[in-house]
């Protein structure tokens, strides 16, 4: 239904679940505050078709061309929900160990020309999804208001002015985004700091993957967050006035933004003022979140019962059926592949990177991969390194790879058939065209050099290079790295970097 | 009078013609051209057209006549000239609820109804005129001026439906579409002295109707005869994948039933009625002008004369119906209309920035009819409003099922009048929108409830001009509904004075 193994990547730079990387506040001290955060994500959900209609659900095609009737919201036309769309909100809430319950739409009505009937349709006081938690990595928890499902409205592009709707000369709308199902998923105000918010966003994201319902690619928008952020002098039971905060297109946003609105806040408190409730939009150029509306300029969204649709109460029999479609989360996969490796006894790297090694490879569904190869032997580092980088580098490719020829490759490397840089360019062409890795290898010349001819190119180079040699003989380290690239210069590959390293130091001693 | 007398249309039942059609006495092409005739002489003067479509009308009759001489099933309204309301979305053909703000709008689709009337064999001639996007009990809120009476020109044909009542009364169609929200098929049916009827909310596909009140409109047929329309009614019925609401039922047979029963020789009315027990509501006969009730009280007689029990009953809910649909309707319609905003399609005024082009597109677009609905319905969802409007009315309307499903428990069928009064003079109502919504109150609780119910004609009133009674039925209660309607239009037949 979600179309055959179609964009599965979670962005590079962004998949990194683990905390490493985003220190935005160092410790993150507001001194005698303390953020209250609740974040709401938006996901729009895999199927094939729209909402309420059979148009395809397809991002980037050319705008306006997948429209109809009812996603243009043209007179006389109806919604028929999708069935497919509430099994994924069902996937979704299971995962977050909500309750499942009947439910119904109603019309959220204010004017925006994306939105082609003037309202858009959403789940308001009877969601299908409540209650509800999910871990964080860091053993933290967040509580789950509520996932409901609604609508997406279009795109509009403002030409001219500042990008914004006032002040544009003209604006361009396409219709292909409105009407793409989507679940909110509204967490409790439990999150306090930027660093949770974003390990929270990182998790969630990995669970919506996990579960069939996203792709999970924030820069395509189909992951949005929105951030309520209030501050509080710490040990304070009440909440302080919020801000919404809009437009968090990655991790880093979100990050940034809290950050920003957090110490804006504080300011404000501390100078002796009063927040104001109101909506903000985080500019990403200026680092800085601007206010968009007050509460005073608050939309009367007028919602009621939408009458076009009917009462939506999945059975029993279906939310068991969903329930057993499940695959483990991304937690218990993550120490799964942990506890695999722990009982391997092995790990190449330190815990940190090993930690978010694993995190990358359950996010983007290659834990299958370590799992095959390191229940055959393979040493679990080379395992994780190889599908932490280079397979999870092959994007959608990675998660078609034969966990067989990716066990096979990496036995060859591991026995020094193949060196480290030989093996990748076989697991690169395996990503291409597939196929048998020993194949591809003896296709590509690769053979392993044996010692004597080694020692005799790593002679060569160091003759080549007398200079260097002095220096390296006088102590300088790093120029191993420098003579090891010669030599894969001169072998175009073939030599092992380990073994040219130990040829050097034998020459040396 | 005035206004002289109408010239006189063409006035075979659609039974006969479908079956002339189908036999092959007849061709489609020459039904057609008979009405097309009777349209130029008549609808000058009553204005019951917005756009005629006599091209598509000549290749769709001739394909008819196609399908006759190879053999092929033409259909069951083979060659019958239909007429739709100007609110049914028709594929390449404007449809503007009279209203200036679709401006040439085309839709790209047809409706369901309008897609199996055509696959039924019908030949569709125009779209008629209406209260602009079906607000208003007298069709005079149309942007194309109003519509008249065919039985007196000076009178208005009562409304929603008003171009579809006038163009089957004056002959120029043996059947029509209308849709009714709160009596807008069946109150002009009793202006103009046809049949129409609401069917149960879900029993007709809403998919291309351009909604006025979501949970309360239904497409209705409007013909000269119980049996025309129930012929239509079996057309357009049945489930429909596009429309979340339509009950999941295969079409029904009820014209079949009606005339099986005709064919069989018996008394009809006897046939039709004797056992059933019949409830006259006090609240749907007290209200109205004498002359009405005396008209909704002889039709109850005769069907006692034919063996049916007949007793009052009140329902004194009933009485909170008006001012709950006045919310209800209102409220939905504020938020159906609002994307009537300039954006996509229809006309467009420009302004400086899309809130001025939104508002000034309105401002001059809808009427202000329109504009006082909006208003209202916007004023009953606002925030702080709500519980006490919108919420309440909803209250309203559950109290009104539970207290029709009582008397169900009691009475087959329910007996009233379907409009206060009989077709009251143009321009008399314009002005005073309380007195206009007054015209509804008889037809608004069978809408409320989602339940079916017909006007039939009962002879004349004092004044010459038609009276309505109105057969109420439980959900999906059409069958015997219809049953009860035809026995009150054969008893209407036998004893109706000839009009002045």
């Amino acid at each position: 239904m979600t179309g055959d193994g179609a964009g599965d990547q979670v962005s590079g730079g962004e998949s990194q679940v683990s905390g490493a990387g985003d220190q935005v506040s160092g410790g993150e001290s507001y001194g005698d505050f303390e953020p209250v955060i609740g974040l709401e994500v938006h996901c729009e959900l895999r199927t094939r078709t729209k909402l309420f209609c059979g148009c395809p659900n397809s991002f980037g095609d050319a705008p306006n061309t997948n429209v109809c009737p009812v996603c243009l919201g043209l007179p006389g036309s109806l919604p028929v929900l999708n069935a497919k769309a509430v099994e994924l909100a069902m996937r979704i809430g299971t995962a977050l160990h909500c309750d499942i319950r009947p439910s119904s739409f109603h019309r959220k009505n204010y004017f925006y020309p994306d939105m082609p009937k003037d309202y858009q349709v959403s789940q308001y006081d009877e969601p299908i999804n409540v209650g509800g938690w999910l871990e964080l990595p860091d053993g933290s928890r967040v509580g789950i208001v509520r996932a409901h499902i609604e609508e997406d409205t279009g795109k509009t592009t403002h030409a001219g002015g500042t990008g914004r709707i006032h002040g544009s000369s003209y604006s361009l709308v396409d219709y292909n985004r409105a009407g793409v199902p989507l679940v909110e998923i509204v967490s409790e105000p439990d999150i306090r700091s930027a660093a949770q918010a974003r390990l929270y966003a990182a998790e969630l994201r990995a669970i919506l993957v996990a579960t069939g319902a996203s792709d999970g690619r924030m820069e395509e928008g189909s992951m949005r967050v929105d951030a309520n952020v209030s501050v509080r002098r710490r040990g304070a039971s009440e909440l302080g006035t919020r801000c919404e905060v809009k437009n968090l297109n990655s991790l880093r946003s979100l990050t940034r933004a809290i950050d920003y609105e957090v110490r804006r806040q504080v300011g404000i408190i501390e100078k002796g003022g009063a927040v104001a409730q109101e909506t903000r939009h985080f500019d990403e150029a200026q680092g800085a979140t601007v206010a968009m509306r007050s509460k005073e300029e608050a939309f009367d969204y007028r919602y009621f019962p939408e009458p076009d649709l009917v009462p939506l109460a999945p059975d029993a029999a279906w939310q068991s059926e969903v329930a057993a479609s499940l695959g483990p989360m991304p937690a218990e996969r993550r120490s799964r592949v942990s506890e695999l490796i722990g009982a391997r006894g092995g790990t190449a790297g330190d815990g940190a990177t090993s930690a978010s090694q694993i995190a990358t490879v359950v996010e983007l569904g290659l834990d299958g991969l370590v799992e095959a190869a390191v229940t055959s032997g393979v040493d679990p580092g080379l395992a994780l390194a190889r599908a932490a980088n280079e397979a999870a580098a092959g994007g959608d490719a990675a998660r078609g790879l034969d966990p067989a020829g990716f066990t096979a490759l990496l036995k060859l490397e591991a026995a020094r058939k193949l060196s480290a840089t030989q093996a990748k360019a076989v697991l690169a062409e395996m990503l291409l065209h597939g196929g048998d890795p020993a194949t591809i290898a003896r296709a590509k010349g690769f053979e392993v050099m044996d010692e004597g001819e080694l020692a005799t190119v790593v002679r060569q180079v160091v003759d080549e290079s007398p200079g260097e040699w002095h220096r390296y003989l006088e102590g300088e380290e790093k120029l191993a790295q420098f003579f090891v690239g010669k030599v894969m210069k001169a072998t175009r590959g073939r030599a092992d970097g380990k073994a040219v390293i130990a040829a050097l130091d034998r020459l040396r001693s | 009078m005035t206004t002289g007398s109408p010239t006189p249309g063409v006035t075979r039942s659609a039974h006969e013609i479908a079956r002339a059609v189908r036999n092959g006495d007849e061709s489609a092409l020459s039904v057609l051209q008979e009405h097309l005739e009777a349209i130029g002489s008549i609808d000058g003067e009553v204005h019951a057209f917005i756009t005629l479509l006599d091209d598509q009308a000549r290749s769709d009759a001739a394909e008819v006549d196609r399908r006759v001489a190879a053999g092929e099933d033409p259909g069951p309204l083979a060659g019958v000239p239909v007429a739709l309301k100007d609110n049914l979305c028709t594929s390449g053909v404007p449809t503007t609820c009279a209203s200036h703000i679709l401006g040439s709008w085309r839709p790209p689709y047809d409706a369901t109804v309008v897609e199996r009337v055509r696959a039924a064999g019908a030949v569709i001639v125009g779209k008629t005129n209406m209260d602009e996007f079906a607000m208003g009990s007298s069709t005079e809120t149309s942007a194309f001026g109003p519509t008249c009476n065919p039985l007196d020109l000076s009178r208005v044909p009562g409304g929603s439906s008003g171009g579809s009542a006038a163009a089957v009364a004056a002959g120029m169609v043996p059947l029509a579409l209308g849709s009714d929200t709160g009596g807008s098929v069946r109150q002009p049916a009793a202006y103009c002295g046809v049949v129409g009827v609401k069917p149960t909310y879900g029993a007709v596909s809403r998919y291309g109707l351009v909604a006025f009140a979501s949970s309360l409109d239904q497409v209705g047929p409007i013909a000269r005869s119980v049996a025309d329309a129930a012929l239509l009614l079996d057309v357009i019925g049945g489930h429909d994948a596009l429309d979340s609401t339509s009950l999941d039922r295969p079409p029904s047979r009820y014209a079949e039933s009606l005339c099986l029963l005709d064919a069989g020789g018996h008394a009809p009315g006897e046939e039709l009625v004797a056992g059933l027990h019949v409830g006259i509501v006090e609240e749907l006969v007290a209200g109205a002008d004498p002359l009405v009730a005396r008209s909704v009280r002889a039709a109850a007689e005769s069907l006692a004369s034919y063996g049916a029990t007949v007793d009052d009953v009140s329902i004194p809910e009933l009485a909170y119906g008006l001012p709950a649909y006045y919310l209800i309707a209102p409220a939905e319609a504020s938020s159906n209309l609002a994307r009537y905003d300039g954006v996509r399609y229809g006309s467009r005024v420009d302004g400086p920035d899309v809130e001025a082009m939104n508002r000034a597109t309105r401002a001059a677009g809808f009427g202000d009819e329109v504009k006082r609905r909006i208003m209202l319905g916007t004023y009953a969802l606002s925030a702080g409003y709500y519980d006490a409007y919108y919420g309440k009315a909803q209250r309203v309307r559950t109290l009104i099922i539970d207290a029709f499903s009582a008397a169900y428990q009691r009475f087959d069928v329910l007996l009233g009048a379907t409009a206060p009064t009989t077709a009251f003079p143009m321009g008399a109502k314009v002005d005073d929108p309380l007195s206009m919504y007054l015209s509804d109150v008889c037809t608004v609780p069978s809408s409320l409830a989602g339940h079916p119910a017909i006007s039939v004609p009962f002879g004349r009133a004092e004044d010459g001009l038609p009276a309505g009674v109105q057969v109420l039925a439980p959900a999906l209660g059409e069958s015997v509904m219809l049953k009860v309607a035809a026995a009150v239009e054969a008893a209407g037949a036998s004893i109706a004075p000839e009009p002045k």
